[in-house]
């Protein structure tokens, strides 16, 4: 079982660089066809300042840590037992390349179903960039498999 | 390359998104772009001796392309929340197609605000992802 105890528990801060070719990489890993997303002279056209983050890249950019698993550890769970359970984010103002993120996050909750089978650890994340505007909102859940249990 | 699927557009039907089969180069890719470096998607050998028999894609890929649905749809500025979840895995040679409507819509003190269900399927219908959005309009 995991340790309940660490609900409420801080995770270091830390701070990521938004960099326009990383955009331009993701919007031609996931296959993009809209130019705002890879061309800044067409977010520029559509009225934006640079190539403005798509609406996951808030993930990214907090995996973007020196240690971004490092919660599992803390929680003593080996990174093949994990699964992504839940994905949430909140926006309040758009992420442009040159944007500097510093990404702050509690473990939120530690519950257990299936009788021990799955745990999940949720994590709340909050990003606010260069001017001190919190810019969006994350809410991870991570299951936990624990083999001992399963039938 | 990706292309629209025709769907109808009753039902509050915002479109359709099919993209191309995913190969183990999409995988390594977007493990580089997206900074997930975790090698159960991109080491086999890893990921069999954790006892998958492959590889599988990130979650957040299909989250990625279902966000492409959406701003495809209204300007990603008016995008407010976005939520899914990981229903089931999806594995190396499948398509995702993803599709999305508008469920209900409500008002809030600044304006409009559809609330849309999103899905991301593979070709036989079997359900990878669903969620919601809120989008103002």
């Amino acid at each position: 079982m995991l340790d309940r105890s660490l609900i409420g528990r801080r995770l270091p801060s830390h701070n990521s660089q938004v960099e326009r070719g990383q955009l331009q990489f993701f919007a031609k890993a996931t296959g993009a066809s809209d130019p705002i997303y890879y061309d800044r002279a067409a977010a520029i056209e559509a009225g934006h300042p640079d190539i403005p983050a798509p609406p996951t890249f808030a993930f990214t950019l907090n995996q973007q840590s020196d240690d971004p698993f490092g919660f599992l550890r803390l929680l003593g769970v080996n990174i093949e037992d994990i699964l992504h359970g839940e994905q949430e984010f909140t926006y309040f103002s758009q992420i442009y390349a040159g944007d500097q993120v510093t990404f702050e996050s509690e473990i939120k909750d530690i519950y257990v179903k299936k009788g021990g089978a799955l745990e999940f650890v949720v994590l709340q994340i909050s990003g606010t960039n260069q001017h001190g505007e919190k810019v969006v909102e994350l809410r991870n859940t991570t299951v936990v498999r624990r083999a001992e249990h399963a039938q | 390359m990706t292309d629209r699927c025709s769907v109808s557009k009753g039902d509050g039907v915002i479109g359709c998104l099919t993209k191309e089969p995913i190969t183990r180069t999409t995988l390594a890719l977007f493990a580089g772009a997206s900074g997930d470096h975790n090698p159960m998607h991109i080491d086999i050998d890893f990921a069999k001796e954790a006892g998958m028999p492959d590889v599988f894609a990130h979650g957040m890929l299909s989250m990625a392309y279902l966000g492409q649905l959406v701003t495809g749809w209204r300007p990603q500025a008016q995008l407010k929340r976005f939520k899914v979840r990981f229903r089931s895995i999806t594995h190396v040679g499948e398509a995702v197609v993803c599709t999305g409507r508008v469920i209900e819509t409500k008002r809030d003190e600044k304006g409009e605000v559809a609330i849309l269900k999103l899905v991301a399927a593979n070709k036989l219908g079997e359900i990878k992802l669903d969620g919601e959005a809120e989008v103002r309009w």
